[in-house]
Order: C-alpha cells, then structure tokens, then sequence
C-alpha cells in the first residue's frame, strides 16, 4: 500500500540506504561511464548551493537573488587565489568560505533591514552588480576571459583529485556534511527562529525574536554554502568565467527548490538530482528547455507550491491521522526520497 | 500594571493615536473598543514595540519601555496576537508552538553544530512550555494536527497559545474572536477569564458587545484616535459620547 | 559648456524611457502589490512585435508602435488573468517567482521565434538636429515629447475618467473600494494593460536608438526597479522624476566619470539610498 511505502521511505534508516547507494554509484555507473559520475558530482556541487538558498529562502522566507552571485564569489575566490597568488586549493577554499562569510554579513546588514519585495529587488540588484564587477574588473578577475588552470585540491598519498571518482566523493563527503548540518540546524531552536521570521516578521518580533541578528544569520549561512559550492566547483573544472554569475543560476536554483520543496530538508537533493538527470536524459529537448522551464515555475508555484518532498509529507502526516496511527513524525524533519529518485540512481 | 501617559503617534500629518492616557491594572481584562480606524491596533503596536511614538510614555510595571524595540519588549513579558495571524500551515499545531519559548533560550548556532546539553535542555523546556500552553487553551487532542487541518476557531486558540507560551505577564489580544461564532466566542471569553485567574493581565481589543459587557473589568473608547471614554461596562455602555461615537460612525455588526 | 548640455539633453532622454517603463511598473506595483520582474520581458518583446510588423508586415513605424502597444497589453493580461489572479492570495514569495517565470518563457518564446541576435529598428525620424552645438537625434526628441504627452494623457485618465477614478480607489484603499462595488479584476487587468501598453510604446520608441535583442529588458527592469524604489512605489510623479533623476546621473556619470561602469550608477544609487532609508525615499508608512 502507498502509506507503507511512504512509511518505509520516511524510516531514519533510509537515508543510510541513500548514502551507501551513493557510495556505490560510481561503480555502478560502469568504468566507461565517467561522464555520468562527474554530471553526479556537479549536481551535488549545485546541491550543496541549493542548501544554502534553502536557509535563507525556504526557512527563512527572503528572496535572495544574489545567491549565485555568492556562488560565483567563491568560485573565483579559489580561482584567483591558486593561480594568481600561488595559493595551495585547501587554503584557498577556507579563503572563499570567509569572503562569502563576511561579504554575506555586509550585504545582509545592509540588504536584511528591507521588507520582502524590496529585499528581492535589491539583492537582484547585488546579483548583477557582482556580475558587472566580475566581467569588467580585469585587472582582478580577468574580466571576460575567466581563469583557467585552477588548482584541483591537494591530494594524499595515492588518492588524486584530478581523477573524477576522487573528485565524485570529496563532493559527496561535503554534500552529506551539509546536509547533515542543515538538518540539525532545521530541527533546532535555531531553525525554528528562522521559520517564524518566515510566518511574519510582526509575529515573529512579538515572540521576542531579534529579526535583524537572526536574518543576517541565515544570509550568512546561506552564503558561506553558496561560497563552498563556488569553491569545490572551481576545484572540479579548474575553469571559471562570468557566466558563473550569471542571474540564471539563481533562477535554476529556484525550480530545483520549488521542485523538491522550498524549505524541506530534503526539497534541494530530490529537486536538484530530478531536474538535473531528466534534462539529461531528455537532451534532445534541449532546444525547447527554456520554452519549458518558465511555463513550468509557474505551474509550480500555483499548483504544487509544495513540491515533491512537501506534497509527500504532507500526504503522510494526514493519511497517518486519518489512519488513527499515533504521532507521526511526519513534521518538517524527515527523511524523505521520491521513489523515482531511486530508481533513477541505478540507471 | 500597565501605565500609558499622553501617548501620541503621528503618521505624516496624521494622528493615529492622539494623546491617550490610560492605566491599566494588573489581574484584570481591559477592552479597547472603538468604531474602526480608531487607532485600537495602533495602540497595541505602539505597547509592543512594533512602532514607535512621537511622544508620550509607556511604563510596564514602572519600568518605561517608550523606545524600547519589539523584541525586548516580549522578552520583558508582554505577549501578542495579531487580527491575521499567519502560522506555519503544514506544520503540525505542538511544532507552532515550540519557537514561542525561544526568547527564553540563549543557544545558538555553536550549540547546534556540538549538539550541547544547554540545547538539549532548552529543547526540552520549550516542548515542554508548549505542551503547557496547548493544555491551557484545551487543544491537546489537537497537538498533531496540521495547523491547515484546523477550524478557525481553534486557529485562534493556537495563536493564545503561542502568546502564553512566551511566559508573559500581560497578553494583547486583537480581535480574538473575528470570525467566530457566538457559541465559540463564549469559549474564547472563558479561556480569557482562566488567563486571568492564573495571574495574567489581559488587553484586548474586540467589536463584539456582547463579549466585552460580559468579560471587561474595564473599557477603553477610543475614536479617531482619543480617547473618548473609559471606566466599567455599565459606565461606558451608558455613556452619551460612546453611543454617539459609533452612531455617528461605521456601526460594526458582529462578524 | 555645450558638451555639459549634451549630457544633460542626453540625460533627458534616457529620463523619458526609463520613466516611461517604470511608470507601468509602479502602476502595477502600487496597485496591486506585484513587483512584476515580468515587465522587462512585456518591453522586450513590446521592441521585437514593432519590428517585424515593420519589416514582416511593411507596416510603418506607427502603426507598428500601436500594433505592439496592443498586443503586449493582451499578454500582459493574460499574465493577470492566468498568473497573478491565482496567487493572489498565496505567500509573496510565489507572486515573484512566477513573475520570474513569466520572464524566462517570454525571452525563450522570442528567442525560439526569432532568434537572438539583435537587430536595428528603422524609424521615420533618422535625422539629427544641432542646436548651437548640441546634437539631438530627431528620435530623441520624439521619445522626450512622446514621454511628456503619455504622462499627460495617463493623468487626465486616471484623474478626469470614471475608470482612472476606479484605479486610484483600488490603490488608495483597497477594502473601500470593494465596498463601494468596484471590480477588482477589471482594475487588476486594466493596470496590467496600460502597463504592458506603456511598455511596449518605450520599447519602440527607444529601440531605434540602440539595438533590439532578447536581452534588452534586463538593464532595464532592473534600472525601473531602482526608480520606483526611489519616487515611491505606486507613484507616478515618482517614477517620472525618478526616471529623470537616474537618466541624468547615467549620461553625466557616464561622460564625465566612467562609460563602462555606467550602469553601475543606478545600483549604487539605490544601494546608498536603501542603506541610510530602507522605506526607500518617499514612503509615508510601512512597507
């Protein structure tokens, strides 16, 4: 039955399941198929960015549209630090973490003060100022050209960054790490402060709650996530450019969220690996993907605001009440995988 | 308990709240009431913090907190609702509730990242503290359900409980009872009386009649910003002004 | 001294289109409380309709200008009708994302039929005017005189006619309004269209100036965005000063300080200004 299969999905052991299919999936993928493994690992690079617009949009409920602007500040962060400055990449990645950091607290201090719509508006604003500085900037950035010949991170002993697997699985480990901590963090007072900013901002005062220091938290959060994504990305291309900045990223980021579910815990890895593996296995559609994908944020939004992973707790939690089960831990925190999913990871 | 001295709030060139001064004792319900636009949220706005006055004092239990921001102000124990109140819809009615301890916990993300024990204790007391509120206002049964799965009525509820769960000392309610029924609105006055039997003071601002006669210990008029009147049920209902203030006006029916 | 007025007849006419377009965007954002990040796209595709009714349809300049001024108020309320009416009561978030939604397909849409590569407009007004050493395009003229009459006009609408009057109630007080009887959906869609049409009509008047391209409404919208922000949302004298005041700081910054970080101004403009108001400039309340 449906519910039991939902049940069996929502069980703690599940995502232990996932980890060890991932673990594994390089192997399945078959030795030939390095390709499949390294579009794996660039999903779980933009996963891990995706976490981030999570926090600071599906928690907290403000519309960052700078989120790949911060991105691509990371990116080129390690970019500029390993081949202009000499920099070793583990470094330089601790360096793109603190200069997404601390530019996320600057804008955030600035931008979080702004109500709603005016806070989109004016971090679009940031978004393409990055992006301007970024193509014009020559001297710094290169301007148009980019920066090629990155750094791939350090390796150790007969482990090699260059090759995909090894790459696959450094990605992996900080992909788990992420969204490990972003599950303690939603379950979590902390969390929860988040989520009442996101009921209202006049509610969320009234309960005591610092709207200012909690806002900038979760933008700071959210920054330093987009920030490592940037960094690990430079690490695994070893090329960067402007169109890294580009204001569609943040745009693609958005259905991957709303796909899975904005402010799930789980919303960003199904929305990002579902999106992600059908525009790959219907490449031939590659020409109408942009026709489709506007139609298609817009059904979203009025038809399944909820997402996948939103949709199907919700399912839960009422057939488990109409069922008379007793209290479902069918609240934000759980473990959730679309069966689909599943079956596309061993494809 | 609560003390407002000439408390003035102009907004461009218009005065919402206009040198009202009112004291409002402890253990008692005190009703704003006023034909609409009369500034009644304003004024609630200006106690908890949300605006700030042009002039005039507000002093909580002698201590004056004019300027203070929202925040301090509910930490202080001044609890609120909100004529919408916007909860977290598939959400389950006990997790609602939880965040409204926060204010009496101090960790923070490190704490998360370690997994502390200061957490893990806070956690507990904030589940602990809304279970305590849901009780209160008799929604226990209902600690699972999806906030979208529940009636008005019981939304209104929830929305005390997450006042009460602040662990405040005097609670402003705005128009509890809009959109209820009369048989419900009895329900809602009865749990405002427990409140105060348990020690609270209670504010609320409301247009149904009925309610207010029946529950006020004291009234407030306010219209057009001032205030018109005040004193007990009887002294108000009877009173000239009163009567021509909402004659003269939008007369409110009962939602 | 001359080259100083260049600048500022230059600044005049960047004024007339960026006010022109951010005119239908505080319409839209004041009455109904969408920002539309659609807009840019409506202004867009507004520039693209006029120009292949010019050169598919051998229609002139204005009648193009009128065919594209309807047909991109038709689209505009479609978007009303089938986007913005659902979520009209969903969470805000959802109305922005839509609108980004509505952007991607209306820029994919042209770019499927009629491919990205820009293209130059034709008009009827080719030639320059100098006026003791100052250039002025004869187009840019037309666009300054063009702008001054639409505003015009606009008021007198709203001000002297029943169905302006009905507008301004909705965006004044909303739930006045409705007990008065005035229909919101037939607000809701006449400011889209008059927005849509105030589009269209900037984008063709503007567009044999520059270049017609898919990418076209993107400095812009973001440039309306800053100029609403900064005259107050949902106010039309607002948006014209506003559009005036960045248009000018454009072509005077651009000159005299720096050509390739012009664009930069306006942001930074609003940076500063929402750094030290975060109501922006003229917002009486909330919000």
């Amino acid at each position: 039955m449906m519910f039991k299969l939902g049940a069996l999905i929502m069980h703690p052991a599940s995502k232990f399941v996932l980890l060890a299919l991932a673990l594994i999936f390089p192997l399945l993928a078959g030795v030939e198929n390095e390709y499949q493994v390294q579009v794996m690992a660039k999903a779980f690079i933009i996963i891990i960015a995706v976490y981030g617009f999570n926090v600071i949009t599906g928690f907290c409920g403000q519309l960052n549209l700078a989120h790949g602007g911060f991105y691509a500040i990371g990116a080129y962060t390690v970019a500029l630090l390993t081949v202009d400055a000499g920099w070793n990449y583990w470094p330089a990645l601790v360096a793109a973490l603190v200069v997404t950091g601390v530019l996320g607290f600057l804008v955030g201090a600035v931008s979080l003060r702004l109500k709603e719509h005016y806070f989109a508006i004016f971090t679009l604003c940031v978004g393409f100022i990055i992006y301007l500085l970024i193509e014009k900037w020559d001297w710094l950035t290169h301007g148009v050209i980019g920066v090629r010949n990155i750094s791939e991170p350090d390796g150790f002993g007969i482990v090699n960054f260059r090759e995909t697997n090894a790459m696959y699985y450094l990605v992996l480990f900080f992909m788990t790490f992420i969204i490990w901590f972003t599950s303690r963090i939603q379950k979590s007072l902390v969390g929860r402060t988040f989520i009442a900013i996101r009921n209202g901002d006049d509610l969320a005062q009234s309960l005591g709650i610092n709207l200012m220091k909690t806002k900038i938290l979760a933008f700071v959060i959210s920054t330093t996530y987009a920030g490592l994504a940037g960094g690990l990305y430079a690490g695994m291309i070893r090329v960067v450019g402007p169109e890294e900045a580009n204001v569609l990223q943040t745009f693609n980021m958005i259905m991957y969220m709303l796909v899975g579910g904005i402010g799930t815990l789980f919303g960003p890895l199904v929305g990002t690996l579902g999106v992600t593996w059908i525009t790959e296995t219907l490449q031939f559609l590659e020409a109408y993907r942009m026709l489709i994908f506007g139609p298609l944020l817009v059904v979203l939004v009025i038809f399944f605001p909820l997402g996948i992973c939103g949709s199907f707790l919700t399912w839960m939690h009422r057939k488990a009440q109409a069922l008379g089960l007793g209290p479902k831990k069918a609240q934000t925190q759980s473990k959730v995988k679309a069966s689909g999913q599943e079956a596309n990871n061993n494809a | 308990m609560l003390k407002v001295e000439h408390l003035t709030k102009m907004f461009g060139g218009l005065a919402a709240v206009n040198d009202v001064s009112v004291d409002f004792g402890a253990n008692q319900i005190n009703a704003i009431i006023g034909p609409n636009g009369a500034g009644k949220s304003t004024f609630f706005n200006l106690i908890s913090g949300v605006h700030q006055p042009t002039s005039g004092r507000i002093l909580l239990d002698g201590q004056d907190v004019t300027t203070m921001r929202c925040d301090h102000v509910a930490k202080l124990g001044v609890g609120r609702t909100f004529q919408t109140t916007n909860l977290f819809e598939t959400a389950t009615v006990l997790d609602n509730l939880i965040v409204g301890y926060r204010l009496r916990t101090r960790s923070g993300l490190w704490d998360v990242l370690i997994n502390s024990k200061r957490l893990q204790a806070e956690e507990k007391a904030a589940r602990e503290k809304a279970r305590e509120a849901l009780d209160f206002v008799g929604l226990t049964h209902a600690e699972n359900r999806y906030i979208a799965d529940c009636t008005q009525e019981e939304r209104k509820r929830v929305a005390f409980a997450l006042a009460l769960a602040t662990d405040p000392k005097i609670v402003l309610l705005d128009e509890p009872a809009a959109g209820v029924n009369p048989e419900e609105t009895e329900g809602l006055a009865a749990l405002m009386k427990k409140m105060v039997k348990n020690g609270l003071t209670v504010c609320l601002i409301e247009h149904k009649m009925d309610m207010i006669m029946g529950i006020a210990d004291k009234i407030m008029v306010l219209d057009h910003g001032e205030k018109i009147a005040e004193g007990t049920p009887e002294e108000v209902k009877n009173n000239p002004v009163v009567i021509e203030a909402y004659l003269g006006s939008d007369h409110d029916a009962a939602a | 001294m001359t080259i100083f007025l260049q600048q500022v007849f230059n600044g005049l006419t960047l004024g007339s289109v960026y006010g022109l377009v951010a005119l239908g965007l505080t319409l839209v954002y004041g009455i109904l409380h969408i920002p539309n990040f659609a807009h840019g796209a409506l202004y867009m595709v507004g520039a693209f309709i006029s120009f292949y009714v010019m050169q598919d349809l051998g229609f002139n300049y204005w009648v193009a200008m009128a065919g594209s001024a309807v047909i991109v108020a038709v689209i505009a309320i479609l978007c009303e009708r089938l986007v913005f009416h659902p979520l009209r009561h969903a969470p805000p978030i959802h109305d922005k994302i839509a609108a980004i939604g509505i952007l991607l397909f209306l820029e994919a849409a042209v770019h499927a039929i009629w491919g990205s590569q820009p293209v130059r407009m034709q008009t009827p007004f080719p030639g320059v005017v100098n006026l003791g050493g100052v250039f002025m395009r004869e187009q840019a003229i037309l666009i300054i005189v063009a702008a001054a009459v639409l505003v015009t006009a606009l008021t007198i609408f709203l001000r002297k006619t029943m169905v302006g009057a009905t507008i301004i109630a909705m965006a004044q007080n909303r739930e006045g309004a409705f007990l008065v009887g005035i229909d919101a959906n037939r607000v809701a869609m006449m400011t889209f269209a008059i927005s849509g049409i105030l589009a269209a009509v900037a984008a063709t008047l503007f567009a044999p100036m520059t270049l017609v391209s898919p990418v076209m409404g993107h400095i812009v919208i973001m440039k309306a965005f800053v100029i609403i922000i900064l005259g107050g949302m949902g106010s039309i004298p607002g948006a014209i000063v506003g559009g005036m005041i960045i248009g000018m700081a454009e072509a005077l910054g651009g000159f005299y300080v720096s050509d390739s970080y012009k664009d930069v101004i306006a942001f930074t403009l609003l940076v500063i200004i929402l750094s030290v108001r975060p109501q922006g400039l003229f917002a009486k309340g909330a919000h």
